[in-house]
């Protein structure tokens, strides 16, 4: 195993400016991803996952601002950058994937021009020999039939063959780090696991870093090295894949782990988590934005968050884990 | 009612062009109900001694071909224009509104028949159609309110008819037919006065427009005939004028007409924050 | 292609019998008695039985309406009342002059209100958009027969930089070679460039006024339509590909933007159409409009109908236009067909 990560994100801050107030979205949030290494980042919708991966790109919306942190990637801190020198990053040397394929491709562009626009933008082909490499990449994410796939419209493709084209024109490049941000949300059961085998063969052959941002453990467990879990902007826990899985320390993971499905959980058993995530416009957040759903909670927790190392490569962010 | 005040505050604080508006609507209204009171000359007093005399200080908009005074006109005028357009508007919503919400709520035929007529409508070149109708009707004002009404009616119905759609089925609508109320019944008491708000923001979108209409149609010679004062003949008379410099006559009423159009459009922007910040664009 | 142009004309067919039969109605709803009015105030009333009979009056309705179809297939819009003249005839002449006013006032609109709101949208908040809001806003109100005298007072009265508001060509100037019917499109052609100067002179104002009027739905269609594109979903994947700020925003934003401004020209049309009797009123322009609203004066009605009539068959046509060139451009559309 490397010793470089491919990315370090250290003490990431991210706030919204809402009318309702200002939000703060992401609080030191940290955690690293190593060259061919497989991370998960999990958690509850509005943990802050998609955020952290926006940051990181550089793609947040106008209304966000990164307030504090450094995101190490290739010896830049991705965070310090310019649009126009991050901009050519994106996309050559990191690239990410979305979630409802159908949406995210233009829908009035042949997608084979749509993966081309890349390859020309980062100088991986010329405009005359961009169709050709377009189809050869819609060969590599094993679309039948590439060079008439080329020539179609997104709307004229299922939802499974547009995730393969999100695919291609992310990894057309190859970049260093691949986000892949639930891109299975919104296909069939069948066209999940086949589209996250695609993903990690290829990472697997280029030697790439992947970030997986999902909702579901169970898919996280079994894809990725490590997981990160997230709550209400905070990483609240951090350990290898199979350990966390079966001995999660973090009330919070242990509660996502028994809400999710899976060969030992059945669906009536499944336990949902008591209460929502706490209002991040709040000014008088406690320390511990889990507290007030936590059924562990001491005195203590109102102090300050620890980082406790409970083993190799775990962090938990709690004063009373499991 | 609290809440949409306070977001009413909202709307105003940040956009304070609504106020504005709030406020030439304010004018407007006082001067068509007391126009005639306050007018300093009367409007069809003719005075060939004093034909057209620059604006001055007994004058301040001048004086037209007659010796006229054309401030009184124009106040006078607020009226006329004004219950021409509150009076169109007000039958467009009467007729879009109550077909608009029978298509949506009752579909079927009803639907059919209200869409085909809408788009029958939506067919014409508006204020072409609008010129057709009063041509053929006769050249007097209640054509005018008329052909205002029935070129807006397409408007009003197809917003109805989607709002009543919409709410054909939600819980309150099934209640009050469970509760054994006819069907009109659930129609008149409790689909349309939910869909007040939204043609309220129609119809004072649609008053600019309307008073534009209106005064299109005089300024080309129908339905105001002289020596009625209404702005859009005046600027047709004064147009006659203005090539021998003698602008006066067509600019008071002119202004007069498209500061009532900007302030009955910002209006009808500004409502429709208030009411329905979501159809802001 | 061919399928696309059958669905399109058959979504038309609807509107042009709509418009038949309003037009129709609307000739039967004459004040009075149109017999008595068509044979003149002396009239015996046994002349205004045989004109009535020579209208086709006394048949039953259904009747008229047949015969009404019949006349406008053979092109018979009935003549007017003050030239004699056939209405048809006179509308045709006249036609070229309002084309050519209301097709340049569009191009005029297009060219100012598109950049506008595609600027106001890319710089939402900034001084950019809010210059547009007034001006959509303002454009709007404008009163189209108002603004044109203005100019005339201004730009021909005060300033002298524009030529009389009369006509489509000073009296000096002899027209073009009939070609297209446009002025500019005939003396370009001929290489007479100093008619095409005069015709554009003569053009400028009339266009202007009407091109303020009806630029303010195209800028807010557009600034709208591309704030929704710019927050959609394949927009940040453009984004994280890298992709320039150029190609985002028109290769991807701008060319799906564009799509709902196509529809909204329906509407510009409907404006444009009805500023274009006012200007050609204030700008004796010598259209069908001006035609119409001097025969309105004279109370002379088969003019008005047919010009009624034209305008909306036209309307029809143009809506049909842009329906099919919308599915030319849209992908979705012209292969779903």
């Amino acid at each position: 195993m490397s010793t470089v990560p491919a990315l370090a994100v250290e003490d990431l801050s991210v706030e919204f400016r809402t009318r309702s107030g200002i939000v703060k979205v992401l609080e030191h949030v940290g955690f690293s991803v190593d060259k061919g290494e497989t991370v998960a980042l999990v958690g509850e919708s509005g943990s802050g996952k998609s955020v952290t991966a926006f940051a990181v790109m550089g793609i947040l919306d106008a209304a966000g601002k990164v307030t504090s942190g450094r995101a190490m990637f290739g010896g830049a801190d991705l965070l310090a950058l310019g649009e126009r020198d991050l901009a050519e990053q994106r996309g050559r040397e990191l690239s990410m994937i979305f979630q409802n394929p159908r949406t995210a491709l233009n829908p009035i562009r042949r997608v084979g021009l749509q993966i081309a626009d890349v390859l020309v933008r980062h100088g991986g082909a010329t405009r005359n020999d961009a169709p050709q490499a377009a189809i050869e990449m819609l060969k590599k994410v094993r679309i039948p039939d590439p060079e008439r796939r080329a020539e179609a419209y997104p709307f004229e493709l299922s939802g499974g063959m547009c995730q393969r084209i999100m695919i291609a024109i992310a990894l057309a490049c190859r970049p260093a780090l691949l986000i892949a941000d639930e891109p299975t949300t919104g296909l069939d059961v069948t066209t999940q696991a086949v589209i996250m085998d695609l993903i990690g063969e290829l990472a697997g052959e280029a030697g790439m870093a992947t970030i997986f941002i999902t909702h579901d453990l169970a898919l996280a467990a079994e894809y990725c090295d490590r997981i990160v879990v997230m709550h209400a902007g905070h990483i609240v826990e951090a350990a290898p894949g199979r350990d966390l899985f079966t001995h999660p320390r973090h009330p919070y993971s242990a509660k996502l782990l028994a809400a999710t499905p899976g060969e030992t959980v059945s669906l009536e058993n499944m336990a949902s988590i008591p209460g929502g995530l706490p209002d991040l416009r709040r000014s008088d957040l406690p320390a511990c934005r889990y507290s007030d759903r936590c059924e562990r909670r001491l005195g203590q927790c109102a102090q300050p968050l620890p980082q406790r190392t409970v083993g190799e490569r775990r962090v938990v962010a709690c004063w009373n884990p499991l | 009612m609290l809440p949409l005040l306070r977001h009413a505050r909202y709307v105003l604080s940040e956009n304070p062009v609504t106020g504005l508006a709030f406020g030439l609507f304010a004018l407007f209204l006082i001067a068509a109900l007391f126009g005639p009171v306050l007018a300093p000359y009367n409007p069809l007093q003719s005075n060939a001694a004093m034909a057209l005399k620059p604006p001055s200080a007994a004058h301040w908009f001048g004086t037209d071909q007659l010796g006229r005074d054309i401030f009184s006109r124009v106040l006078v005028a607020t009226r006329l224009d004004l219950t021409i357009a509150f009076a169109s508007v007000i039958l467009a919503f009467m007729l879009g509104a109550l077909s608009g919400v029978a298509a949506g709520y009752f579909g079927g035929w009803t639907d059919r028949i209200v869409g085909r007529l809408a788009d029958t409508i939506m067919a014409f070149p508006l204020f072409v159609l609008a010129m057709g109708i009063v041509a053929a009707l006769g050249n007097e004002v209640i054509n005018i309110v008329i052909a205002t009404a029935i070129i807006n009616f397409p408007l009003y119905a197809r917003v109805a008819r989607a709002e009543a759609n919409v709410r054909r089925d939600a819980g309150f609508v099934e209640a009050a037919r469970l509760s054994g109320n006819g069907e009109a019944r659930v129609v008149l008491g409790h689909v349309l006065p939910n869909i007040m708000p939204i043609m309220m923001v129609q119809m004072s979108l649609t008053m600019g427009y309307a008073i534009l209409n209106a005064a299109g149609l005089s300024f080309i010679g129908l339905g105001v005939r002289p020596p009625d004062a209404e702005w859009g003949i005046m600027v047709a008379e004064g147009a006659n004028f203005i090539q021998s410099g003698e602008w006066w006559i067509a600019l008071f009423p002119g202004a007069t007409l498209m500061l009532a159009v900007f302030c009955f459009n910002l209006l009808g922007d500004g409502l429709r924050d208030i009411i329905d910040p979501r159809m802001r664009t | 292609m061919l399928n696309l142009l059958l669905s399109r004309l058959a979504t038309a067919i609807p509107s042009i019998v709509g418009v038949v039969v309003v037009t129709f109605m609307l000739t039967r709803l004459l004040p009075g008695d149109p017999a008595a009015y068509f044979a003149g105030l002396a009239a015996s009333p046994q002349a205004i039985a045989e004109i009535r009979a020579k209208l086709g009056l006394d048949k039953s309705l259904p009747e008229q309406f047949v015969g009404y179809i019949g006349d406008l297939l053979h092109g018979n819009l009935g003549n007017s009342l003050s030239t004699g003249q056939p209405v048809v005839v006179e509308i045709a002449t006249r036609l070229p002059a309002s084309a050519e006013l209301t097709l340049f006032a569009l191009i005029v609109a297009v060219a100012i209100a598109i950049p506008l709101g595609v600027l106001a949208a890319v710089k939402q908040g900034t001084w950019i958009d809010h210059t547009c809001r007034i001006v959509t806003t303002a454009g709007v109100s404008l009163p189209v027969f108002f603004t044109g005298l203005l100019f005339a007072y201004v730009f021909y009265y005060l300033l002298q930089w524009a030529p009389a508001p009369t006509g489509r060509l000073d009296v000096f100037l002899s027209p073009p070679t009939h070609i297209t019917g446009f002025y500019l499109i005939d003396s370009a052609l001929t290489g007479n460039l100093e008619t095409l100067w005069g015709a554009l002179r003569q053009l400028a104002l009339p266009a202007i006024s009407m091109a303020i009027f009806s630029l303010a739905p195209l800028a807010r269609m557009t600034r709208g339509s591309m704030l929704a594109v710019l927050g959609s979903d394949f927009i940040r994947t453009a984004r994280a590909s890298g992709l320039s700020p150029r190609t985002v925003i028109f290769t991807y934003a701008f060319r799906n933007a564009v799509l709902p401004v196509i529809t909204t020209l329906g509407m510009v049309f409907s404006f444009l159409l009805g500023a274009n009797v006012l200007v050609e009123t204030v700008f004796a322009w010598p259209g069908i409009g001006l035609y119409a609203v001097n025969a309105l004066i004279t109370s002379d009605y088969a003019p008005v109908q047919g010009f009624v009539l034209t305008m909306a068959i036209l309307y029809v046509a143009l809506n049909l236009t842009i329906d099919f060139v919308y599915g030319l451009v849209d992908p979705r559309v012209r292969l779903d067909s």
